[in-house]
């Protein structure tokens, strides 16, 4: 089964019971990122997530994101560099940096 | 996204069909972009069509500058299928291995006694002669074949129907010399040595596999290898030329 599209069959089925929802999606990588470009991460207005972005890094602050993104509609940009020694700590290989994309299901 | 982009996506899956969907990074506004047609706010844009139809190709997801926005091109391909003929023993290790590798498992053989689901918890199983399941299914460019039965009646149909198409792997259980017997027949049924060559036999890596696990890990092994030096072709040339 694609990955991709098990987190749209969980977002649709939100959707379709009234929830708000947000997709997050990794649209850029540099050096080696533990998610390929198009990962996505759904969320619900409860902050249920289905799906990743990372490999559980940076996950919580998406959610935050994806959140304010259900409240005001408006999509987001989100940057996340690491150093080395913090790439470790955050579970982002060496030198890691991705960017999500971040908006609401319409 | 829309809503109607998720149900979008989940029909060309069902479908097998590939599809790009452009996102505007500034304000989500969309396209979803087929080999035939475009549809969406952004649709009429047709260098974005174009760059969409591009990513597609070559399977790879990426955002590209168009006009000054930045627009991110999400690709979905339909997931690689294997067709596994033959509801034997290596298929009954090949199967879940093939599962945990994304690949959309379908076994097939005529054999009611051997064609069980039981068998082969969580595939598809199709209790019918290759080439006209294969008919029903439809082989295409991201499909992969198996023959496993060693029984000339079952395998060499399904190997006749799979050199037809542009499935991007064909792969044959038995010895070289089975596989040089297996080329007479073949032969004498109208396929040329050059369509002949593009069977993988005897099948999988030279790994000294011996039991059906290990010869499942040698031909998943050459599965992912050929796929990926496709993907790899495929790719090349195009960005080069970007």
């Amino acid at each position: 089964m694609s990955d991709a599209l098990d987190v749209l069959d969980q977002v649709g089925k939100w959707k379709a019971s009234g929830k708000g929802v947000a997709i997050a999606t990794v649209i850029t990588t540099w050096g080696s990122s533990p998610r390929p470009i198009g990962s996505q991460l759904g969320v619900d207005d409860t902050g249920a997530m289905v799906g990743s972005v990372s490999g559980g890094c940076i996950e919580g602050a998406v959610v935050q994101e994806a959140l304010a993104a259900i409240k005001d509609g408006k999509p987001r940009m989100l940057d996340f560099g690491v150093t080395d020694e913090q790439a470790w700590d955050v579970g982002l290989a060496c030198g890691g940096k991705v960017q999500v994309f971040v908006e609401k299901v319409n | 996204m829309k809503a109607e982009t998720i149900k979008a996506l989940q029909d060309a899956r069902t479908e097998r069909r590939a599809v790009t969907l452009a996102t505007r990074l500034s304000d989500a506004a969309e396209a979803l972009v087929y080999l035939d047609k475009a549809e969406g706010a952004l649709s009429g844009d047709a260098a974005i069509v174009s760059a969409a139809r591009r990513a597609m190709d070559i399977g790879r997801s990426e955002t590209v500058d168009i006009g000054g926005a930045k627009i991110f091109l999400n690709v979905y391909v339909p997931p690689a299928r294997l067709i596994i003929v033959g509801a034997v023993h290596i298929a009954q290790s090949l199967a879940p291995m093939a599962t945990m590798l994304d690949f959309d498992v379908t076994v097939v053989d005529p054999r009611g006694a051997w064609a069980t689901a039981n068998r082969f918890p969580g595939v598809k199983v199709i209790q019918d002669w290759a080439d006209e399941a294969f008919q029903a299914m439809g082989l295409d460019a991201s499909t992969a074949v198996v023959t496993l039965t060693h029984d000339p009646k079952l395998d060499d149909p399904a190997l006749e129907a799979a050199l037809k198409s542009d499935v991007f792997y064909v792969g044959a259980l038995g010895s070289k010399r089975t596989h040089a017997k297996r080329k007479d027949r073949l032969s004498e049924a109208g396929i040329t040595d050059e369509q002949f060559s593009r069977i993988h036999g005897p099948v999988g890596l030279n790994i000294g596999a011996k039991s059906p696990a290990e010869i499942a890990v040698s031909i998943l092994g050459q599965i992912v290898e050929v796929r990926a030096r496709r993907l790899e072709a495929l790719s090349a040339p195009k960005v080069a030329a970007a």
